[in-house]
């Protein structure tokens, strides 16, 4: 019954607006002109509109910047990611000027010479000078983009030196959730491959292997130590995921089949962070980003960073991988 | 006699308005049928925007049209995937590959370029008809058991290839690529085509450098079609290859379902480098027809050349040249080596040169014009806008070191929704405004058109603009809802005001569509040259005739720019402010904007 008056309703409109049409159109041909014809009164009045939305279109952005500013991830957890921030500025401290820039102009110049029946355009076709003038310029801003990226991009995705104390952590990700698994003390993984897969051992590991045996498994949190750099490896089971952990300014793909790795020096403690944040609840989190079933949009662990003291003392009660 | 008519004058209708080999035709019918899947796709992200602004709510309208996808008014969060996925395919391949370039490829390159018809009227019809025919399997995949193909219209394995990790990756998903290897094929028969026919069906005197811009950007679009299409065909025919005959291109090392797959030795990686080979140009290929049609429009409402033809034409070769060598940038967190990651940062932030270079034109363009604000300049004037507004974040993604954090989230979703939804959906409207009177000979209403600006503009910036602050509070993209995560919970607001500006972008189309209908059946008739342009399609009657013009094909003597040319006393040349391709070159007179 809705569905009919609905139906119904939608007609009538439909037939008004036609109605509506054809009298604007009798009425635009009894004045002498065709209502396809546009008016210098009418571009003006779309000029208008135009200048209108400019302004309204800045004061939106400015809007959203001060509403939701606050919102966005607080100040990097990690050492790299301070980089990756100052970067950031450095980027936007470019774009956002040459937005605002080339927007006054685009809809200034739409206004400025919007239709008169009495002046002639400017026949203007080419300016070698012009064109070079702004072919060097963005070429500049761009080296400068891309040699600082790059400085900083070559830095983050350098491993951890074998040599350098550091913590080695697998995270593995599968339908719908994340284990990670830390070296031990021996400092290395066990083997591990899908064959070994079996009840309990979801990870695939090789329990004949030695290094296996100190390994230890976590699920639900992880912790990391502030100040110590962590070399993560990542394995998937199934299909890809992608370990997004934002506050450190860390992502990298789980691929079946093949390693990944990436590797950030935790900064501030989950505790530091809940002042910083003014958020009692803080919490550190690893979320999955890369598509992988219907349950994507739920599968997480949280990341607790600590002092190095209280991370090994989280760590030694963690049970062994034979212990299980 | 009738007896013998008869049959005879059905096989015409059959001919002229079905299996038509008139470009003509074949333009109506891709537009049509172009817009009738972007009004799916859209209908689709309004249904799904529903969800995301409204989590867990019910709505009726969710029940009435999604069926078994929903359970209580509220969809099912693998099918939320699964209209996501068909989203993306649709908008990116059916509206704004096939819809852009079919409709105004067809339309433009044999008129403006003074040709009866396309080199191969044959192959332009199956090229119509391949599409057609794809995209009808594309939409009963939305109807098998399991549901339409929901691994992202990226289509990633071993979630595509794997009927265990999602529902929609079985018949869905073999639907999905059998109807997108037919669509391959339609856009390679159309690409070369329109290849041919640029290269070798131009009419007397209408050399390159005389072409309008609008051409130059089909050719450059071809061409980056040919190239790249067939590598996601050989992908796609891979990813089939590992569905059904047991292969391991992309697999490898997977326990799924209780089981370990025989599958070893593969790499999802390959797929991912395979997929973005057309992936990336494939924006390109949205996005350069758009800019020509604007090109073109802008200068036309300007009343002044385009400024710095032989500059636009130049970055046009260097996108298209460039949008081979960048795909890489869409894989920097993949695990692909970060050597590779730096290399395709180079190549990417290289793309900024060029397009900067087309905007600075564009706008100059505009400066000391007489504008008209047609609906067609007005959209115009706002694919400048997105071009610039997306544009501008790309230098962020593009940087590999800012990518590792936003890569995935919604800051990606705002900025290629802006920078190739847009400026594709605005370049195609524009021209659809522009060159209406030459598809169905008739006008469209200017102050509906001007108020679906306006609807459109506002609504578009009000969805997507928001999305990059989504983004940099690191919410992921593809997410049924963002509720489970208390991190994300003051956000809601932002996605209940993006689903509102979702819901008025929605109603803003549907004036367009009326105006549509109701001017190609009802609207008033067109003059010949409404616009007072100067290219050769205008020099064509009204009505459409089969060979485009009556008698000789025109001979073309200048470029198409000459518009408000003066000569030594500040009068226009031929007294009026356009002279058209056909006039001769005055004594003394340069072409090709010489004064």
């Amino acid at each position: 019954m809705i569905a009919l008056v609905a139906i119904v309703a939608v007609l009538l409109v439909i037939a008004t607006a036609v109605q509506i049409l054809k009298i604007a159109e009798l009425r635009a041909t009894e004045s002498g002109k065709e209502i396809y014809e546009i008016s210098a009164k009418q571009s003006k009045a779309q000029a208008f509109l135009l200048m209108v939305f400019l302004v309204a279109y800045f004061g939106f952005f400015a809007w959203q910047v001060w509403k939701w500013g606050g919102l966005m991830l607080p100040v990097s957890a990690s050492e790299h990611g301070v980089g990756i921030d100052k970067l950031m500025n450095i980027t936007l401290w470019f774009i956002i000027p040459v937005f605002i820039i080339t927007h006054i102009f685009l809809f200034w110049f739409s206004y400025k010479y919007s239709f008169s029946e009495t002046r002639k355009a400017l026949f203007f076709s080419h300016s070698n000078k012009l064109e070079m003038f702004w072919t060097i310029i963005p070429s500049i801003a761009l080296t400068v983009l891309i040699l600082v990226g790059l400085s900083n991009w070559n830095k983050i995705m350098t491993p951890v030196a074998s040599e350098q104390e550091h913590i080695l952590i697998e995270v593995y990700g599968q339908q719908f959730s994340w284990t990670a698994r830390y070296a031990g003390k021996d400092g290395k993984l066990g083997r591990a491959s899908v064959e070994y897969i079996e009840g309990v051992n979801a990870l695939g590991i090789d329990v004949s292997d030695e290094n296996a045996k100190d390994d230890k498994i976590v699920k639900g949190e992880f912790h990391l130590p502030v100040g110590v750099p962590v070399q993560f490896v990542f394995r998937s089971q199934d299909v890809l995921h992608s370990a997004y952990m934002p506050h450190f300014r860390a992502q990298m793909n789980c691929v079946p089949g093949l390693k990944t790795q990436f590797n950030f020096i935790p900064t501030i403690t989950t505790e530091e962070m809940k002042k910083i944040t003014n958020n009692e609840n803080f919490e550190y989190i690893l979320l999955c980003n890369k598509i992988c079933g219907a349950a994507h949009y739920n599968m997480q662990m949280d990341i607790i960073v600590e002092s190095k003291e209280d991370f090994e003392k989280w760590l030694a009660e963690q049970k062994e991988f034979s212990a299980e | 006699m009738s007896a013998h008519q008869h049959p005879h004058e059905e096989q015409d209708f059959l001919f002229k308005y079905v299996f038509s080999q008139d470009h003509k035709m074949i333009s109506k019918q891709f537009l049509i049928t172009g817009f009738i899947m972007g009004f799916i796709g859209l209908s689709m992200s309004t249904l799904f925007r529903l969800q995301l602004g409204f989590p867990g709510e019910s709505f009726w309208i969710i029940d009435f049209l999604l069926g078994s996808w929903a359970e209580n008014g509220v969809m099912l969060p693998d099918k939320y995937l699964a209209l996501v996925t068909m989203h993306g395919t649709i908008m990116v391949f059916f509206l704004l590959t096939a819809g852009l370039s079919g409709t105004f490829s067809n339309l433009l390159i044999p008129l403006q370029i003074g040709a009866r018809d396309m080199a191969s009227g044959f192959l332009n019809m199956l090229s119509y008809w391949f599409f057609f025919v794809s995209s009808v399997i594309m939409l009963i995949s939305l109807g098998v058991e399991g549901g339409a193909a929901s691994a992202g219209w990226t289509i990633y394995p071993p979630l595509s290839a794997l009927p265990q990790s999602i529902p929609g990756s079985g018949l869905g998903m073999t639907l999905w690529l059998v109807s997108m290897a037919i669509f391959i094929a339609s856009s390679l028969l159309g690409s070369l085509n329109y290849i041919v026919t640029i290269l070798n069906l131009r009419t007397k005197g209408m050399t390159m450098t005389r072409l309008p811009l609008t051409i130059w950007s089909f050719l450059i679009t071809a061409i980056v079609g040919v190239i790249s299409f067939p590598v996601l065909l050989a992908a796609a025919l891979l990813l089939v290859f590992d569905r059904s005959f047991g292969t391991s291109f992309y697999l490898s090392d997977i326990y799924i379902g209780g089981q370990v797959l025989e599958h070893s030795g593969g790499s999802p990686i390959l797929f991912e480098h395979l997929f973005w080979f057309l992936g990336h140009p494939e924006v390109y290929i949205v996005l350069l027809p758009a800019l020509g049609i604007t090109s073109e429009i802008v200068s036309t409402m300007s009343r002044k050349p385009i400024f710095g033809y032989r500059a636009m034409i130049t970055s046009m070769l260097a996108i298209g040249f460039l949008s081979a060598i960048v795909w890489g940038h869409h894989m920097f967190v993949t695990g692909m080596n970060p050597f590779l990651g730096a290399v395709f940062t180079f190549t990417t932030l290289l793309i900024a040169i060029p397009s900067a270079v087309k905007v600075f034109n564009y706008i100059t363009t505009l400066w000391k014009g007489n504008i008209k604000f047609s609906p067609a300049m007005l959209f115009s004037i706002g694919l400048v806008s997105t071009f610039i507004s997306g544009g501008l974040t790309g230098l962020i993604l593009g940087d590999s070191a800012l990518d590792i954090n936003v890569h995935d989230t919604y800051f990606v979703v705002g900025h290629f929704h802006i920078v190739m939804g847009l400026s594709g959906i605005f370049g195609m409207i524009a021209g659809v405004y522009h060159w209406f009177p030459k598809l169905f000979g008739r006008m469209l209403n200017n102050k509906l058109g001007n108020l679906h600006f306006w609807i459109t503009i506002v609504s578009s910036y009000g969805i997507f603009f928001p999305m990059h602050f989504l983004g940099l509070a690191g919410v992921p993209r593809r997410y049924y809802t963002n509720s489970e995560f208390p991190l994300f919970d003051n956000l809601l607001d932002i996605n209940t005001l993006i689903t509102w500006f979702a819901i008025l972008a929605f109603a803003g189309q549907l004036i367009f569509f009326f105006n549509f209908v109701y001017s190609a059946l009802r609207g008033p008739k067109a003059p010949q040259n409404p616009w007072k342009a100067n290219s050769l399609e205008w020099t064509t009657g009204v009505k459409h005739i089969h060979g485009n013009w009556p008698g000789e094909i025109p001979a073309v003597y200048r470029w198409p720019y000459d518009y408000s040319k003066v000569n030594e006393n500040g009068d226009y040349v031929t007294g009026e402010d356009f002279i058209p391709q056909i006039v001769p070159l005055g004594e003394g007179e340069l072409d090709g904007g010489g004064h």
